[in-house]
């Protein structure tokens, strides 16, 4: 047997009933008639002849107190000009106003309409006037009413902003069980951040700065969906006119760019040919001389024969900078400490023009095949890439002139492209990230040869995996910031909250999505002076106690002797005392980090730099963290 | 990582001699220093020797690739030549055929080449001979063997293979993984 159709299910065709248009409406056609005397005449010609009526009969007055509500001459003039031109519509005229309605509508329907229709004080004087008057005195009017509507908002929001007030605990509780309304949230964000602008004048009496806070960082937590943890953090990082630019530039992304592979073309040569294959671009500015910006394109950009034969990459616009920071010479020796997926391991190779050596490493051996592919089709040649931890690359191999450290972080720059960053990350997360780049941080400076230069990169703004890590460097090693190099980007923090850091982090430079439309990302370049460990202040530190015990506190700070000797010892000491000391630091911050992240770090620095006032220190000692009053 | 056995040197070699002839001499007699060809898990990789002088101290597990990969050993010990090795083999190549526009798609999809996709061929290419590939552009593509030798090309029907595909660059998106490691 065949198979059985299913005739009893058939679908309609054609258009339903209720997509019949409605035909429009017939007039019967002695009202059409009607209608005609009253558009053949001009209005000029009206108002001339009321003028000559007027003249003539001197009537003018006789009609005002019958109008509706109108008291002007003009519009009586012009009612009593009908009233003698044309003897049948004068007294329909009159019938209508004086009268009755009733009367009139059994006449002339349209009139009747009229008279309903608009309101009183348009109501006659419509008839004589042109259909574009009617309309723009309709206009006039719809527009003085909004007006008067804007100008009641106007105050009524003046009165909001003079008097918002904070929704009470219950009334948040109630929103809590439905649904967020959006509109709501927003308009509501932006009355708390208006009043934050200018608190002292714009607050509820009662209410303090932090209520606010929390109000505004609960609304964004929902509007824009990030967990509490990390919406603090940016609430800490940012002025608030900025948290929302910022915000709001994490909701799109950044646009698509490509660096020109230098190894095998010039950027007139690829941009003309992918201009051939339909694709709008620009260069990405003054600043790189091998980026260009993708608008749109006919071709997926990631797989045409150019791209396969290696002419170009598609890369970040912030991924140009720490390699332009980094500056790598031809014939250097350099050392790319987290390739994958090996976009800027070729910008350096294309920057040395093949030449020297190129050490790409990526603890991840699965990424790290990225690398090599991108490496061979982009005609890299003097690139070495291997799998290690970063951690052990300085007992492996040191002496390197430049090392890239582009640490792995949080990922809080780059939120437009990956979102789950904005709920998954909490205060733990970011310490252990601070923590491994700390110590990838150390790795890095330790690979480089004296005089070498350590460019330190992540894509996250949080000054916890930025600056402070920079200010450890400077604590633990003999290095010095210097200049990046690069002519754009923010300066970084000097201090943050309660912190000091080190006033030359300050050469660092952070780029953010919402002011250069790139992700966001921080930069910063570090030389190397020397491979001996400083003496550090948390050395000291850790040093001072064990000397009051035995009693010995009656050196002599200034003398350059008894510092000598105390750098000595600190030396010696050194192992033992990070022996003892290293993992009750950790563990103390650890516990106190799952508590509150700033609160409990600041508690540590002001220990620290409370010890640190006591002491003077040479050059090398100096201590990067202050207390700031 | 070690140094190709005489075997190995033979068999790795004769293949390059079939795509760049006796240019294969200029790969290591090179004014710019001295490279060599180390074998590092059955890969060939091509390299400069003041690089290796200080990629030694990486150990087997923890390298991943050095300087350039010009394919590998399978296991029943023949060589094949792998698309990174086209760095180097289009500057020397003797042969060469050129690919129309709308047959570049195909090719770099890993198949053959028709008649029809043929845009130039190689003055007196032999059959088998290896060839390099190019688009109009003289961008290198990849490279593979001629099924048919010039003069046969030109009586060809337009739907016969003139080209075997051996290896393409739509390979390091299609086998990244394969390429190396």
């Amino acid at each position: 047997m065949g198979r059985k159709g299913n005739f009893v299910e058939k679908t309609p065709s054609g258009p339903g009933r209720k997509a019949k248009k409605q035909k429009p409406p017939t007039l019967p056609d002695h009202l059409k008639e009607a209608k005609q005397p009253k558009e053949t005449l001009g209005r000029r010609s009206q108002k001339r002849a009321a003028k000559r009526s007027a003249v003539k009969a001197g009537t003018a007055t006789r009609k005002k107190p019958v109008k509706n509500n109108k008291t002007i001459s003009d519009e009586s003039l012009d009612s009593e000009g009908m009233s003698d031109d044309d003897g049948e519509r004068k007294k329909l005229f009159d019938d209508g106003d004086s009268d009755s309605m009733g009367e009139q509508s059994e006449d002339d329907e349209p009139l009747d309409d009229n008279f309903k229709g608009s309101s009183g004080d348009s109501s006659d004087d419509d008839e004589e006037e042109l259909p574009i008057e009617k309309k723009s005195k309709q206009l006039k009017l719809k527009k003085q009413q909004e007006d008067e509507l804007g100008e009641k908002e106007l105050q009524m929001n003046i009165q909001q902003s003079e008097k918002y007030t904070l929704p009470s605990g219950e009334e948040i509780e109630k929103e809590l069980l439905l649904p967020p309304d959006l509109t709501i949230l927003k308009s509501r964000i932006k009355e708390v951040v208006g009043v934050l602008s200018d608190f002292t004048i714009k607050r509820e009496e009662g209410r303090d700065r932090v209520e606010y806070l929390d109000q505004l960082r609960r609304d964004l937590c929902t509007y824009y969906s990030y967990n509490d943890f990390l919406m603090g953090a940016f609430m800490e990082t940012f002025p608030l006119g900025e948290l929302i630019d910022f915000l709001e530039a994490n909701e799109t992304p950044r646009p698509m760019t490509i660096r020109t592979n230098t190894l095998k073309t010039r950027r007139r040569d690829l941009a003309q040919a992918l201009i051939n294959r339909g694709v709008n671009l620009d260069p990405i500015g003054k600043w790189s001389k091998v980026g260009l910006v993708i608008y749109n394109s006919q071709v997926p950009i990631g797989a045409t024969p150019e791209y396969l034969a290696g002419h170009y990459i598609l890369q970040g616009a912030s991924s140009f900078l720490p390699v332009m920071a980094l500056a790598p010479q031809e014939g250097d020796k350099v050392l790319d400490m987290s390739a994958a997926p090996g976009g800027k391991t070729s910008h350096i190779a294309a920057l040395m023009k093949n030449t020297g050596m190129l050490f790409a490493n990526d603890a991840n051996p699965d990424r790290a095949k990225a690398v090599v592919g991108n490496l061979h089709r982009l005609g890299v040649t003097n690139a070495v890439v291997m799998t290690y931890d970063g951690k052990v690359l300085p007992k492996m191999s040191r002496g390197y002139n430049r090392v890239l450290l582009d640490a792995p972080c949080s990922g809080t720059g780059v939120i437009s492209k990956d979102p789950s960053a904005k709920t998954s990350k909490d205060s733990k997360d970011i310490s252990r990230c601070s923590h491994l780049q700390k110590e990838l941080i150390l790795a890095a400076i330790d690979c480089a040869d004296e005089g070498g230069y350590i460019v330190y990169s992540t894509c996250s703004v949080l000054v916890q995996e930025n600056e402070w890590v920079v200010d450890y460097a400077l604590k633990k090693r003999h290095v010095k910031v210097v200049d990046t190099g690069l002519e754009f980007g923010r300066d970084a923090f000097p201090r943050f909250q309660k912190l000091v850091f080190h006033p030359s982090v300050k050469l660092c430079k952070r780029f953010y999505p919402h002011t250069h439309n790139m992700d966001g990302f921080f930069v910063a370049k570090l030389k190397k002076i020397s491979n001996n460990i400083p003496t550090t202040a948390e050395q000291i530190e850790e040093e001072e106690p064990a000397e009051e015990k035995n009693g010995n506190d009656s050196d002599d700070d200034t003398s350059a002797k008894s510092r000598r000797m105390k750098r000595k010892k600190g030396n010696k000491a050194n192992d033992s005392n990070n022996k003892n000391s290293n993992p009750k630091d950790k563990k103390g911050s650890d516990s106190k980090d799952v508590k509150a992240n700033g609160v409990a770090k600041t508690g540590i620095v002001k220990k620290k730099a409370g010890n640190l006032k006591k002491k003077v220190f040479g050059k090398k000692m100096t201590g990067p963290f202050k207390q700031r009053k | 990582m070690r140094p190709l056995t005489d075997e190995e040197t033979k068999i790795f070699f004769e293949k390059l001699t079939k795509y760049i002839g006796e240019n294969v001499r200029l790969l290591i007699d090179r004014p710019d220093g001295a490279y060599c060809f180390r074998l590092h898990r059955d890969r060939v990789f091509y390299v400069s020797e003041k690089l290796l002088k200080h990629a030694v101290s990486i150990d087997r597990d923890h390298l991943v690739s050095i300087g350039t990969c010009f394919g590998k050993f399978t296991k029943t010990r023949k060589f094949r030549l792998h698309i990174t090795a086209l760095d180097y083999l289009a500057p020397y190549a003797q042969y060469k055929i050129w690919l129309k526009p709308t047959a570049e798609q195909q090719f770099v999809y890993g198949n053959h080449i028709m008649k029809s996709g043929l845009g130039r061929i190689s003055e007196s290419t032999a059959k088998y001979q290896g060839v390099v590939v190019y688009n109009m552009a003289d961008i290198p593509l990849g490279f593979g063997v001629a099924a048919k030798a010039t003069s046969e090309c030109r009586h060809a029907e337009p739907m016969a293979i003139v080209c075997f595909h051996q290896a393409d660059v739509g390979e390091y998106i299609r086998a990244e993984d394969t390429l190396v490691g």
